[in-house]
C-alpha cells in the first residue's frame, strides 16, 4: 500500500509542476551576522539576550570555574548532579552535591535528581541561544530535559554572533537540542511565560578564553 | 476527544456567534494585538528582514519546483541513518499507519507534540476509535483537549480561552485524564503552566511512544526540526522508545544551510522571540540516545492538488508561523472556529479549499472571508499574497456557480454591461438623481438589506460629476470618444 | 502634459463633489484637466469578487479611454491599486497604463512636488489610511504631510489607523457582521480622537464608515482629502 503511494505522491508531483517555470538561484542577500566583529561586544550580546530570556547569566574564568558551579547548586539546593560522560573533572571539584553518573539512567531516575552540568557545541550571541550536540561533557539529550535545574558553561571561543555563522559549525549527524532560556510557554493570552516542562531554571556560565590567559 | 469541523455551516453564518460573544471578542483582541507589537518589534531588529524574507520565499519555491526530487533524497538519507520512511497519499492511510505502527509497539498510549499534520488528519481521534489514547502536550492543545474544545489558532489553538476558562477547565478536568490539578489553582498563568508540568510529567516519564509533526525536513542530511518552547517537544521526542512523526510533503528544504533563513523568521513571526526556547534537530536515529526506532510519514493529503495551482501552490510555501492570524481584522472578530478547519484565519482561508476543494459550504465561503486589506501579505516571513490567491479562489468557486452565485454572476454582467455604456450609465445616475427625494436611507431585500443594517446610505448627489463637468467644463476634451 | 481624471464610479454617481474638488485643486496648481466621458469604471469589484471575465470589457474600455494621456489621476487608492497591480494582467496595453496612474497625493507630492497646496480648512481632523493606498500603493506620509500644510487645520492621530475599515468591496454584504464589527471599532477609534472630521483618501472606505457614523449620530462627518485641499480662505469647502 505504502509503496504504491509513494509512486502515486511521486507521480502527482511530477505532473503538478510539469508547467511551471524553472525558479531561479535563491538570493542570499541577507547577512551574514548582525553584529560587529568584536568579540567582546558579541560575548555581551549573548549575555544581554540570554538575561533576557530570563536565563541567569555568569562570567568567570577558568580558575573560577569549579567554585562559580559550586555555588550555583548550591545556592538552588541542588543535591544530586547528574553528570554527562566526559565532563571535566574539575568543574564539580568544588561542589558538595552527590555527582550521579550517566548509567543509563531511566527518565524515572533522571527526574530525582535536582540539576545537571553540561558544556556546550556553541553559542549564538544575536539569538542567545546554547546548542548541545551530545559530545563530551553534554550528555545524551535526556540529561538536560528532565532536571529542573540545567547548569551550562560556555567557553568565549564557542560563541558564535549569528545563526548563519552557527548552522556550518554544528553536525546535523548528531542530536541538536538548541536552547535560548528556560523553558517558557506564550500559550495563555500569547502573554510569555516562563517555566513548563524542560527546565525551569537555566544558569549560563560564560568562561573567558585563553585571549585573556595569552595577553 | 476534541470536536472536529464536519457540517460546519457558511463563513458568514458561523461568526454570527463569535462577533456577538463580547468575552471572544475580548480574549482575541488582547491575545492577538499582544502578539502584534511585539512581532513587529522583533523584526525590526534585523534589518535584512526584507532579504530573508524573500530568500525563505525563493527557497521554498525550488524547493516545491523540484518536489519529487527532494523527497526521494530526504528518503534516502532518513533511511541511511537508521529511520524508517511511509508514504501516506490521504488522511485515512495515514492514520492506518501511525495506528499499525503504535500497535506493532504492544503500546495503548502516546504522548504528542503538538503538530498541525496530525490534526488535520484527525489522528487522535482515529487513534480512539482504534483504542490508543493519544495524549497532547502543548498547553495550548492540552486545553483544547481537556475542554473538548475545537482548535482556533495554528500556534495557541486555545487562544479563545481567557485565564479564568483555563483555570476552570483544568480544576473540573485534569483529575479525569490523570493527576488534578493542585487545590486553590489560581488564574496566574504562572500557576496554570505548573499545573499542566505536573499533570504531564508522569505521562512522559511513562511513554514508549511518541508522535510529532515538523516545521522542517532537511533533504541534503534527513535532518527534520521541531520548533517548540514548552519542553513537551523534547520529551516527546527524546523520552520514547519509538517516535513517528507525520508530516506534510511540503515541510521539506534542500540544504541544511536552508535552516540560517527560516530559523530567524519563524521565531520572530510566531511568538515574537529572537529564538524560541527548544529546537530539536534529529537524523534518524542515534546510539544511546532518544529513541530506537524513528518512523516518517510523509504526507500528501490534497498538497499535491494546491501545487497543481500556478497560483494556489504559493500557500505551500507556508511555515506555519501564524502572524497573519494575529494581524487579521476578520480573524480578530470571527475567531477560528468559524473557519472550520485547523488552519484558521487568512492562511486557512485559501489553505483549507485547496487541500479539501469548494464542494462544502463553508469551504466555498472561505475565499469571500476577508476585506483584502493585505495585512497578511505584509507580515507574511514567506510573502505569500494570500490576497491575490483568495481573490483566485474566488474566481473558482464563482466558476463553479452554486448558491447565491448564478445570481451574482448575472448581476455582474448586467453592471457590467451599463458600465461599458456611458450614455446608459449616465442616464441611470441621472435618474436616481432626480428621485433622490424618494430614496429611504434604510432598504429591504438581499444585500442592500445587510448593508443598511448597520449603515444610513448616503444621500445621492443632485447630478453626477459627469453632468456637473459637462455644464462647468462645456469643451469636451480631445480624448473623450463616448 | 496632458493630465486626465479618472474619477472613479462611486463618485461619479454618489460623491460628485470629490470630482469637483479635485478638479478645483489640481485647476488652482495650474493643471489642465481632462475628464475622458468614455471612463467609467476600472472593474475592481468585478475582478475581487472573482469575475475576472466580466473584468475585461472594463479594464479595456479604461485602457482605451485614458489612451494619450501623460499622467491619470485617481482620487482613490483602491482604484489606483487595480490599476497598477492588477491591470498587467490582462496584457501590455493594460500594463502601460499602471505607471501613468496616480492616487491623487501621489500626482501632487511626487509629479508636481508640492504638498503645501494652499489650503484653508479650520477644523479638527483624523485621517484613516484606507487599505489599499497604505499596503498596495506605500502612500506613506504623502496624504499627512499634505494635511499637515493646510492652515488652520488641526491633525489628530488615529489609535489602529492601520487597521481595515471592514468595508473590502462586496466583502461588505458578504460577511456583514464581521464588516460592521470591524466599522463599529473604526468608529469608536475615531470618535475617541475628539477630531471633528474623519479624512479619508477612499470614498468607498467612507461611505461605509461615514455611513455608521451617520447611524449613530456620532459628532464627526466623513470627508475627502481631495474636498480638504479643495478648500481655501477664499472658497471655503462647506
Amino acid at each position: 500500500m505504502s509503496q504504491n503511494s509513494r509512486e502515486r505522491i511521486l507521480a502527482r508531483i511530477r505532473s503538478a509542476v510539469a508547467d511551471a517555470p524553472e525558479t531561479p538561484d535563491v538570493p542570499r542577500t541577507y547577512l551574514a551576522r548582525h553584529t560587529p566583529d568584536d568579540p567582546d561586544a558579541v560575548l555581551d550580546l549573548l549575555h544581554e539576550n540570554l538575561a533576557d530570556y530570563r536565563a541567569h547569566v555568569h562570567r568567570t574564568d577558568e580558575a573560577g570555574l569549579p567554585a562559580l558551579i559550586a555555588r550555583r547548586l548550591e545556592e538552588r539546593g541542588a543535591r544530586r548532579v547528574v553528570v554527562p560522560d566526559g565532563l571535566p573533572a574539575e568543574w564539580l571539584a568544588g561542589t558538595a552535591a552527590e555527582p550521579v553518573p550517566d548509567d543509563r539512567l531511566t527518565p524515572a531516575a533522571l527526574d530525582a535528581v535536582d540539576a545537571v552540568v553540561t558544556g556546550c557545541a556553541l553559542a549564538v550571541a544575536e539569538t542567545g541561544t546554547l546548542v548541545l550536540d551530545g559530545g563530551p561533557g553534554q550528555g545524551r539529550r535526556a540529561l538536560s530535559l528532565v532536571p529542573d535545574l540545567h547548569v551550562c558553561v560556555v567557553r568565549e571561543e564557542q560563541v558564535v554572533a549569528s545563526v548563519p555563522e552557527a548552522l556550518p559549525r554544528l553536525d546535523p549527524r548528531r542530536p541538536l537540542t538548541w536552547i535560548s532560556g528556560p523553558s517558557a510557554t506564550s500559550d495563555i493570552e500569547l502573554d510569555r511565560v516562563e517555566g513548563v516542562h524542560g527546565p525551569r531554571t537555566l544558569e549560563v556560565v560564560l568562561v573567558r578564553g585563553a585571549r585573556f590567559a595569552a595577553g | 476527544m476534541s470536536g472536529v469541523f464536519v457540517g460546519m455551516p457558511a463563513f458568514p453564518e458561523a461568526v454570527r456567534s463569535a462577533v456577538r460573544d463580547e468575552r471572544l471578542r475580548r480574549n482575541l483582541r488582547h491575545a492577538t494585538h499582544t502578539i502584534r507589537d511585539k512581532r513587529a518589534r522583533a523584526v525590526a531588529e534585523l534589518a535584512d528582514w526584507a532579504e530573508l524574507r524573500e530568500a525563505g520565499k525563493r527557497i521554498k519555491d525550488r524547493t516545491l519546483r523540484h518536489l519529487d526530487a527532494h523527497l526521494l533524497r530526504l528518503e534516502e538519507a532518513v533511511t541511511a541513518s537508521g529511520g524508517t520512511v511511509h508514504w501516506a497519499a490521504d488522511s485515512d492511510e495515514a492514520n492506518r499507519i501511525v495506528a499499525d505502527l503504535v500497535k506493532a509497539t504492544g503500546e495503548t498510549e502516546v504522548v504528542k507534540v503538538k503538530s498541525m499534520a496530525t490534526q488535520e488528519i484527525g489522528l487522535n481521534e482515529h487513534l480512539e476509535a482504534e483504542g490508543i489514547r493519544a495524549y497532547e502536550t502543548d498547553l495550548a492543545e492540552l486545553i483544547v483537549q481537556l475542554g473538548e474544545d475545537r482548535p482556533s489558532h495554528i500556534l495557541v489553538p486555545a487562544i479563545h480561552r481567557n485565564r479564568g476558562e483555563i483555570r476552570d477547565i483544568f480544576r473540573d478536568t485534569m483529575g479525569r485524564w490523570g493527576r488534578p490539578a493542585p487545590e486553590g489553582l489560581s488564574d496566574s498563568p504562572a500557576e496554570l503552566a505548573e499545573a499542566a508540568r505536573l499533570h504531564l510529567r508522569e505521562k512522559f516519564l511513562r511513554a514508549k511512544v511518541g508522535v510529532s509533526g515538523a516545521n522542517f525536513m532537511v533533504a541534503e542530511t534527513g535532518t527534520l526540526v521541531v520548533v517548540e518552547s514548552e519542553g513537551n517537544g523534547r520529551m516527546c521526542l527524546t523520552l520514547p522508545e519509538t517516535l513517528i512523526s507525520v508530516v506534510g510533503v511540503e515541510k521539506v528544504v534542500p540544504e541544511w544551510r536552508d535552516l540560517e533563513v527560516f530559523l530567524q523568521t519563524l521565531p520572530r513571526s510566531s511568538t515574537a522571540e529572537r529564538m524560541n526556547p527548544y529546537t530539536s534537530m534529529w537524523t534518524g536515529t542515534t546510539d544511546a540516545d532518544g529513541p530506537k526506532t524513528f518512523h516518517l510519514v510523509l504526507l500528501d493529503n490534497g498538497r499535491t492538488d494546491a501545487l497543481a495551482d500556478e497560483v494556489g501552490r504559493q500557500a505551500l510555501r507556508c511555515i506555519r508561523c501564524s502572524a497573519c492570524l494575529n494581524v487579521c481584522p476578520v480573524y480578530e472578530r470571527a475567531g477560528g472556529h468559524a473557519y472550520g478547519s485547523v488552519y484558521p484565519g487568512p492562511i486557512g482561508a485559501i489553505l483549507t479549499p485547496q487541500l479539501r476543494g469548494t464542494a462544502s459550504e463553508v469551504d466555498a465561503s472561505l475565499p469571500y472571508a476577508s476585506s483584502l486589506c493585505g495585512a497578511c501579505y505584509e507580515v507574511c516571513p514567506v510573502a505569500i499574497d494570500i490576497p491575490e490567491v483568495l481573490v483566485h479562489l474566488r474566481e473558482k468557486v464563482a466558476g463553479q456557480g452554486g448558491k447565491g452565485h448564478r445570481l451574482e454572476k448575472a448581476a455582474m454582467k448586467a453592471a457590467g454591461w451599463v458600465l461599458d455604456h456611458p450614455g446608459v450609465l449616465a442616464a441611470g445616475e441621472r435618474l436616481a438623481s432626480k428621485t433622490r427625494g424618494l430614496h429611504p436611507r434604510k432598504l429591504p431585500g438581499p444585500g442592500a438589506r445587510q448593508w443598511t443594517d448597520h449603515r444610513d446610505l448616503p444621500g445621492l448627489p443632485t447630478e453626477p460629476f459627469r453632468d456637473w463637468w459637462k455644464k462647468n467644463r462645456p469643451a469636451d476634451p480631445p480624448g473623450d470618444r463616448a | 502634459m496632458r493630465v486626465a481624471l479618472f474619477v472613479t464610479c462611486v463618485n461619479d454617481a454618489v460623491f460628485p463633489s470629490t470630482g469637483v474638488a479635485t478638479v478645483r485643486l489640481l485647476e488652482r496648481l495650474g493643471v489642465e484637466v481632462d475628464f475622458p466621458a468614455a471612463q467609467t469604471c476600472c472593474g475592481q469589484p468585478q475582478f475581487n469578487t472573482g469575475y475576472r471575465r466580466e473584468t475585461e470589457p472594463l479594464v479595456r474600455r479604461t485602457v482605451r479611454a485614458f489612451d494619450g494621456y501623460d499622467h491619470v489621476v485617481v482620487p482613490s487608492g483602491s482604484c489606483a491599486a487595480m490599476v497598477r497591480h492588477h491591470y498587467p494582467a490582462f496584457g501590455p496595453e493594460a500594463a502601460a497604463l499602471g505607471p501613468r496612474t496616480h492616487e491623487l497625493t501621489e500626482f501632487l507630492v511626487d509629479v508636481l512636488g508640492v504638498t503645501d497646496v494652499g489650503a484653508w480648512f479650520p477644523h479638527k481632523v483624523t485621517y484613516h489610511p484606507s487599505c489599499h493606498g497604505l499596503r498596495m500603493l506605500g502612500l506613506g506620509e504623502r496624504p499627512r504631510r499634505l494635511l499637515r500644510a493646510v492652515k488652520g487645520l488641526e491633525l489628530v492621530e488615529l489609535p489602529g489607523a492601520e487597521e481595515c475599515c471592514g468595508f473590502g468591496g462586496t466583502f461588505a454584504v458578504k460577511n456583514p457582521d464581521v464588516s460592521a464589527a470591524m466599522g463599529a471599532d473604526k468608529v469608536a477609534h475615531a470618535v475617541s480622537t475628539g477630531a471633528g472630521v474623519l479624512c479619508g483618501a477612499d470614498n468607498s472606505c467612507l461611505l461605509h464608515v461615514g455611513g455608521m457614523l451617520s447611524r449613530q449620530g456620532a459628532p464627526l462627518r466623513a470627508v475627502h482629502l481631495a474636498e480638504i485641499l479643495a478648500s481655501t480662505e477664499e472658497e471655503p469647502w462647506r
